[in-house]
């Protein structure tokens, strides 16, 4: 810090920020110990407090792990992620290449058109998405969830890749071109691969939007179609069990795996390729 | 140039269709539902239509009611009368029992003349505004939950007056979601401008680091964080555990931080927050800070050169973070349904409930339909003064 010389308010506003990522951090942290509870409380027992090994177990991991209701809201969560993810990263990614064109029509209101889903509280698009798909009685299907997702994974393709297609020179598709390639090989050649960081950090985006959305799930999914925050939404509501802290660590290594994922994908890259 | 256009259309057209088709579709399902409402009319179309003729004063004519009574009848059969018996006792309070009653009593009633039979069976059946309420509903299109929303509704002679008393509570319900937002935004603002004043002026290595610091709380999914607060702040929590084991409680006096306002409050704050400190700091980042030490040097004292030199290129982070976490918050669901208890409940949770628990689908929809012309307005104002394109992740 340069900005100014060391003295009291430079303390004040460093102890101020000290406290401020502690209100941060701290509410994450204090989930995973307690996760290891071997009592079914949600709060540290003495025995925690005093190391004793016996207060500590894994018994609820061994719940979330090998308990079937868990085992198949991981497996709705995946399944339903996936697709979305898929179709979110292959829709919005040629969506994407459209609106970086600059021959292409009335590119405000459509970009804002695209990234619509995203902006839009999530409880409307769930009410909406509920009374769309219950006129249609497709309520209680995966394919609905899938579709819902997908619907608001796109943005995020949308919006990374046309940031990576604003570094992209377009001349290496005429260079490709005059070397022979069609429009086909000089995408998946040339483009592709120059403008991946986005796509791929798109899609994580998109996969992590699923993997936490809640709201259409509770609307439109059924016993079927119960997911990992379904999960918790009700273990938090019914039943209150440390199993839910066991699966949010889980959330939180995922979480902090994704984080790492797009953070190496949006450096920019060495100067030497 | 022709076909370069032709192209970039094709690449954006299959995403196009397919948020229309799943996105803006809904929407306008949803928008359907708020004014349409064939509920009474597919149920007791006849009447419905007989009722038209009529002038709306005094009692029906005896050919309303034998239609009336063949209708319900019918719809007791086909067990929607329940449904019809709902949707009238929304519009005028006591009229479930009544039809339900009715359905009943119609099994082992007389024949005609029904305009004695029905009143026998049921005496709301002898009152105008029965007639007038079937008359009402009976209208496939209908502005009664837009005016529902805004606590009005049709009174006895047609005319728009306020609900009753109890009725009332959509107007405040407004009031307090934009009162709570704007709360949620402050708090945002105040931790989280000194937050990523401090990120954005620290050297590189340190900064990337306390970048994490507010990255892992936005990439951590919402339903852990809540229930992070959930295990701080309930009174076998962590914080009232922390309180009582340094004395500044006592054991038997925990603190009730949680299932009110004041959870809902420290909760959405926490989630927000990111969203406040992330346009913030990519604001400041590019704020040279030899300004600041220029303005000092030139005699200004820390407060003059933050006030003039600093804050005024820091406005459109602010703008943009204050914008962001406000409509967020003011379409906020699942943080208050699980940490707000009855006090701590926003609009959305009572789309929700009208969604899930009460089925007054039509009135859920007038207020999501109210909640996203808000929120429409205040995103044109977002595009107007920082332009929706430059909308950035992470």
């Amino acid at each position: 810090m340069k900005l100014m010389r060391i003295n009291p308010g430079q303390w004040a506003l460093r102890l101020f920020c000290g406290l401020a990522f502690l209100f941060l951090i701290a509410p994450i942290l204090v989930i995973i110990p307690l996760s290891f509870n071997a009592e079914p409380y949600f709060t540290f027992t003495r025995g925690m407090l005093e190391l004793d090994p016996d207060a500590y177990s894994l018994r609820w991991y061994e719940q979330v792990i090998f308990g079937e209701q868990w085992q198949n809201a991981a497996l709705n969560s995946l399944i339903i992620g996936v697709s979305a993810t898929v179709l979110a990263t292959v829709l919005g990614t040629l969506a994407a290449l459209g609106l970086s064109s600059p021959a292409l029509p009335w590119r405000r209101p459509l970009t804002a058109l695209l990234i619509s889903p995203l902006i839009v509280p999530i409880i409307i698009s769930a009410a909406g998405m509920f009374f769309f798909y219950s006129s249609l009685s497709l309520t209680q299907t995966h394919a609905a969830l899938i579709l819902s997702h997908a619907a608001l994974g796109a943005p995020f393709v949308v919006i990374t890749v046309t940031a990576s297609m604003a570094g992209f020179n377009r001349e290496l598709l005429l260079a490709a071109a005059s070397l022979g390639a069609g429009p086909a090989r000089s995408f998946f050649r040339v483009q592709l691969p120059i403008i991946s960081p986005g796509v791929i950090s798109g899609a994580l985006f998109a996969f992590a939007a699923s993997l936490d959305e809640v709201v259409v799930v509770l609307f439109m999914g059924g016993i079927e179609q119960r997911t990992i925050p379904r999960e918790m939404w009700s273990g938090i509501r019914e039943e209150i069990s440390p199993a839910i802290l066991a699966a949010a660590t889980f959330l939180i290594l995922i979480a902090v795996l994704l984080l790492i994922a797009v953070e190496l994908l949006q450096r920019p890259p060495k100067k030497t390729e | 140039m022709a076909k370069a256009r032709t192209g970039a259309i094709m690449l954006a057209l299959p995403l196009t269709a397919f948020i229309l088709v799943t996105f803006i579709a809904p929407l306008g399902s949803m928008f359907m539902r708020s004014l349409y409402d064939p509920l009474v009319a597919d149920i007791m179309p006849e009447t419905v239509a007989a009722l038209e003729e009529w002038d709306g004063t005094g009692l029906p004519p005896e050919q309303v009611y034998a239609l009336a009574a063949r209708e319900l009848e019918r719809a007791r059969e086909e067990k929607t009368i329940g449904k019809l018996a709902t949707r009238l006792n929304r519009d005028t309070s006591g009229l479930r029992s009544a039809v339900m009653r009715t359905g009943r009593g119609l099994k082992r009633a007389g024949g005609p003349p029904w305009s004695e039979t029905l009143p026998a069976i049921n005496a709301a059946w002898g009152e105008p505004a029965t007639w007038q309420a079937l008359a009402r509903t009976g209208a496939r299109v209908t502005p009664v939950y837009y005016l529902n929303a805004v606590d009005l509704t049709f009174g006895s002679d047609g005319g728009i007056v306020r609900q009753p008393e109890e009725r009332r509570i959509y107007t405040a319900l407004f009031i307090k979601t934009i009162r709570v937002s704007l709360t949620i935004t402050l708090l945002c603002l105040a931790i989280g401008y000194p937050v990523a004043y401090l990120i954005a002026h620290s050297p590189p290595r340190l900064s990337r680091l306390l970048l994490v610091l507010v990255l892992v709380p936005f990439w951590t999914s919402l339903l852990v964080r809540t229930t992070s607060w959930i295990v701080l702040l309930q009174q076998q929590g962590v914080v009232n555990d922390l309180l009582v084991r340094f004395g500044l409680i006592p054991d038997e006096q925990r603190l009730t931080m949680i299932h009110n306002m004041t959870g809902t409050l420290v909760a959405m704050t926490h989630v927000l927050l990111p969203f406040m400190i992330l346009p913030l700091y990519s604001v400041m980042r590019g704020i040279p800070a030899v300004q600041m030490q220029a303005a000092m040097s030139l005699g200004a004292s820390w407060p003059r050169a933050f006030y003039r030199v600093y804050l005024p290129q820091s406005l459109p982070g602010v703008g943009a973070g204050c914008l962001l976490v406000f409509i967020l918050a003011i379409g906020y669901y699942i943080t208050p349904a699980l940490v707000g208890g009855q006090s701590g409940q926003l609009i959305s949770n009572f789309i929700a409930y009208h969604i899930q628990t009460s089925l007054n689908w039509g009135l859920a929809a007038a207020l999501g339909c109210v909640l996203f012309v808000a929120v429409l307005l205040l995103f044109l104002l977002y595009d107007r003064v920082l332009g929706l394109d430059r909308m950035k992740l992470g």
